[in-house]
């Protein structure tokens, strides 16, 4: 097979194997919330409610898709493709086993870091498009929250950086092999991550861009039809990317006892981080924006700085 | 009565001459004095300031068009009465002081630098009755909208739509009414923009999941900090008052149900204490301990509805699914009893609709037994949340000053520091024979509401233990002839039962002339239906007064300076309900 039809067929596969994680994600969340909430949750069409998705995937497709007059459409239209395409490209370069990624680059964690970064213009360009208050209030906090935590979000992951010697994500995941798991010596980057990485996908707790109960539904406000429905999509594939990321730097990747397939332990701990997503949901009060930025700023850049001293400083006693 | 209340007219007797007032006597034994106009303002600044143990918070303030009112017996003579209500917590006393004005629109001075809630009882009374407030800073309509013509409470004005004549809207009158839509801020009294600063104005409501409701409210914003707040309200408005003018006493019981429509049954409490005052029904043990038990069910029923929302306002999804669970199982309680779930309009004047069904205590154990757990379980999960505790502590703080001067009651006043709880001071309906505390806290802000709303539930659960345990045997209705419908067993055998009966029912009870207003601890703060009788099987008036109204009147005072997300919690916190509001 030439590397060019392997590079499709996987491409391709992911692509789609993605898309289906997105979608069922949001009967996955429906239900989890369900169970955890005392309630049922969506259980009638189907077998356990399972094709909810594609009647939710109908119903979406055929709502009017309405672009209020006062928006900006250009702007309006492109900011959902947005959160789609820079998730997916970030999607590139991870290793779903020994051999299955889509691209091997040698500076795979920060394409990462760049594209994750880009996602933000989903959202400051999608409110401010809007013409909306409540849009405009939701993607100026996205803008601030995506900035500060950033910063730590790439400073936390350089401790893993120094360990495996390298920012090729397969490298990563193969040091992880010889040393152990990263999450034993970087417990400090783990939990900064993914604080960060929950506030890169503005999940509960830190919804604050599009906090229901303040600013109605934020940046998307004013979305409809399948625009919104990116934007949905965008959210859960994001969730996906960032468990997907914790698996890789953190969890040991693809690796695990031989009785399963790499790429399938690489899916059950992905699994894992995004329920812990859901139940976060279930679980937490929002911090207010200013209590969210101090903690940030306060708490987690120099808990993220000093992690990679100390990594830096074994690292270099224990040459 | 429950404290010396002769003594404020002695007091205002001599500080103004015996020839200022004009005393009335009235059922609820509440002092009232009739002043004149040019004299109202010193006298409540007496009784504010300078009288000893002064009267501090102004408790209602209304209106009464009495152009048609026959049974008038010594009153001064009087076209439209204006009526405050003073409360004072050092006697536990009010005193009611009425102000006669003549003329088909009069006027009437402001009292609103002398109380900061008089504003908007007195923008009511204006928009109600069309009498004129000299003086007001913002004297618009608040309940009606601005292009409504006529005052809703006016003898003149049509209770029904059938009686206004064909409804017309002619081109002027809807560029008018869309015109009157747009928003300019300068119509609300609103700065455009201060120094370098343009504010920004944010349209929250009526429709928006954060105000429970129809309620809009304009925030001027400078970023997202708030600097200025106008409520406006009367989008849940439904003329319960005009609507009691033309109910029976009896058949208005539903209404009240609707007033504050998470505490179903209490509103029942408040509207019948003040009836059976004009009517002087004592009401059998039975029947008050069955009101007292039911009264503490919905009681706790409203805190869980107030609970979750609350933290569903600071963004945490979970509980309220926990506690509508919850009330679920108290609603199958209220449902076994009444038959009916949120607004079972079930208390009858005289008693209670019908005895308790077999197996009740059944259902109350099973209650008493499943609940406290949850208690624990929720505080753990929300009042001990660091999240939670980070968005309310400190938010929205108000003293016990700041609340008397603005009219709070209820848990929110217990939350500044004081233990001031009607069913405590001022027994109604046998809770005097109860065994409960009071919970207070002492900072007055968010999560002081929060931590006195959930001490409440286990005071409420006490009440209902004891209820249980001791409910006396008897007659769940009074033998009185106002009692309506009256005992069953007489209708069959007695003749003159049978004919009251059948004029109880067909026109309604006739309760006899004159004028009371029973206040009650109601879930949300204090509630009394200030109740005027001609004679006849009507109210000639009824005015409610709701806690809700004042609390919302608060929310600019507390919410400068803070951002749109602590609005939120301050909204959360105060526990409103707009038709508690707009009545």
């Amino acid at each position: 097979m030439s590397p060019l039809l392997q590079t499709i067929i996987i491409t391709v596969v992911v692509l789609l194997v993605l898309m289906t994680i997105a979608a069922n994600l949001i009967w996955v969340e429906r239900r989890m919330l369900a169970l955890w909430q005392d309630r049922l949750g969506p259980n009638r069409v189907g077998p356990l409610g399972l094709v909810q998705v594609v009647a939710d995937m109908v119903k979406i497709f055929f709502k009017e898709d309405w672009i209020p007059k006062f928006a900006d459409r250009p702007v309006f239209f492109i900011a959902p493709t947005i959160v789609i395409i820079t998730v997916l490209m970030s999607f590139a370069v991870i290793p779903f086993a020994p051999g299955i990624s889509v691209v091997n680059l040698n500076v795979g964690l920060l394409f990462f870091l760049a594209m994750s970064s880009l996602g933000v213009y989903s959202v400051v360009l999608g409110g401010w498009s809007s013409n909306n208050k409540y849009s405009l209030l939701g993607s100026l906090r996205a803008a601030a929250q995506m900035i500060s935590y950033e910063v730590f979000m790439g400073l936390s992951l350089m401790g893993v950086v120094i360990l495996a010697g390298s920012f090729n994500l397969n490298d990563i995941v193969e040091a992880q092999g010889r040393i152990t798991w990263f999450f034993i010596p970087q417990i400090l980057g783990f939990f900064v991550f993914f604080l960060a990485g929950i506030a890169e996908t503005h999940r509960l707790p830190f919804d604050l861009p599009e906090a229901e109960s303040e600013l109605i539904s934020g940046f998307h406000s004013e979305y409809s039809g399948m625009k919104f429905g990116m934007f949905f999509v965008g959210e859960y594939l994001g969730i996906t990317l960032i468990s997907s990321m914790i698996v890789t730097l953190f969890f040991g990747g693809w690796l695990g006892p031989s009785f399963l397939p790499p790429v399938v332990w690489f899916l059950l701990k992905m699994a894992v981080f995004i329920l812990i997503f859901v139940l976060l949901r279930a679980a937490l009060p929002r911090p207010r924006y200013d209590q969210l930025m101090s903690y940030g700023w306060k708490f987690l850049l120099p808990l993220s700085l000093l992690n990679l001293v100390v990594t830096g400083l074994v690292v270099l006693l224990l040459k | 009565m429950y404290s010396d209340q002769t003594s404020v007219i002695d007091e205002l007797n001599n500080k103004f001459g015996q020839q200022s007032f004009v005393t009335q006597p009235t059922q609820d034994e509440i002092p009232t004095l009739w002043v004149s106009k040019d004299k109202i303002k010193d006298v409540l600044s007496y009784l504010k300031h300078d009288v000893p143990k002064p009267y501090k918070m102004l408790y209602d303030l209304s209106a009464i068009d009495e152009r048609e009112r026959s049974n008038r017996l010594g009153q001064p003579d009087s076209d439209f009465t204006v009526v405050y209500q003073l409360l004072s917590f050092e006697r536990n006393a009010d005193v009611r002081l009425k102000v006669a004005l003549k003329g088909e629109f009069p006027s009437v001075p402001t009292i609103t630098k002398l109380w900061s809630n008089a504003n908007w009882y007195e923008r009511e009374i204006f928009d109600m009755f069309g009498i004129k407030v000299d003086g007001h800073p913002d004297l618009r309509r608040i309940l009606m909208p601005p292009w409504w013509e006529g005052h809703p409470l006016r003898k003149e004005h049509p209770s029904r739509a059938t009686e206004m004549g064909p409804f017309k809207m002619p081109d002027e009158k809807q560029t008018m009414e869309i015109d009157e839509m747009q928003f300019k801020p300068e119509k609300w009294g609103l700065e455009k923009g201060s120094g370098e600063t343009d504010f920004m104005f944010l349209n929250l409501g009526p429709q928006h999941p954060g105000t429970h409701g129809v309620l809009r409210l304009i925030l001027q914003l400078d970023g997202e900090t708030i600097v200025n707040i106008v409520p406006d309200i009367g989008f849940h408005h439904r003329a319960a008052e005009k609507m009691a003018e033309r109910q029976t006493w009896h058949t208005f019981i539903p209404y009240t149900d609707r007033i504050d429509y998470l505490a179903g049954v209490v509103n029942n409490l408040a509207y019948l204490s003040s009836v059976e005052k004009l009517a002087g029904i004592t009401i059998p043990d039975r029947a008050k301990v069955i009101r007292v038990m039911l009264s503490e069910f919905f009681r706790i029923s409203n805190h869980l509805v107030w609970y979750g929302t609350f933290a569903q306002d600071v963004g945490q999804l979970s509980p309220v699914f926990y506690m509508f669970n919850d009330r679920e199982k108290i609603m199958e309680f209220i449902e076994a009893v009444c038959g009916f779930r949120l607004h079972p309009g079930w208390f009858r004047i005289g008693g209670v609709a019908a005895d308790l069904p077999n197996g009740w205590d059944k259902l109350v154990k099973d209650f008493l037994d499943y609940f406290p757990p949850k208690i624990k379980e929720y505080e753990k999960m929300v009042l001990k949340n660091r999240i939670f505790k980070a968005r309310t502590l400190g938010i929205g703080a108000f003293n016990l000053d700041e609340a008397v001067e603005w009219g709070v009651t209820g848990p929110n006043l217990r939350a500044c520091g004081i233990e001031w709880d009607f069913r405590k001071v001022r027994p109604y309906s046998g809770y005097e024979n109860f065994q409960f505390d009071i919970p207070t806290a002492q900072h007055g802000d968010c999560y002081d509401r929060a931590l006195v709303r959930a001490a409440e539930m286990w005071q409420s659960l006490r009440i209902i233990e004891q209820c249980m345990k001791n409910m006396p045997e008897g007659p769940y209705k009074s033998d009185h002839p106002l009692t309506t419908p009256p005992l069953k067993e007489k209708t069959m055998v007695h003749i003159e039962t049978l004919i009251t009966h059948f004029l109880n029912v067909s026109w309604g009870p006739v309760i006899p002339p004159g004028e009371a207003s029973v206040g009650i601890e109601a879930t949300k703060g204090n509630n009394s239906y200030y109740l005027v009788s001609d004679g006849s099987t009507t109210a000639y008036r009824n005015h409610i007064r709701t806690p809700s109204f004042v609390h919302m009147q608060m929310v600019p005072f507390i919410s400068r300076s803070y951002t749109v997300a602590d609005l939120l919690s301050i909204l959360g916190s105060l526990d409103f309900v707009l038709a508690d509001i707009d009545r």
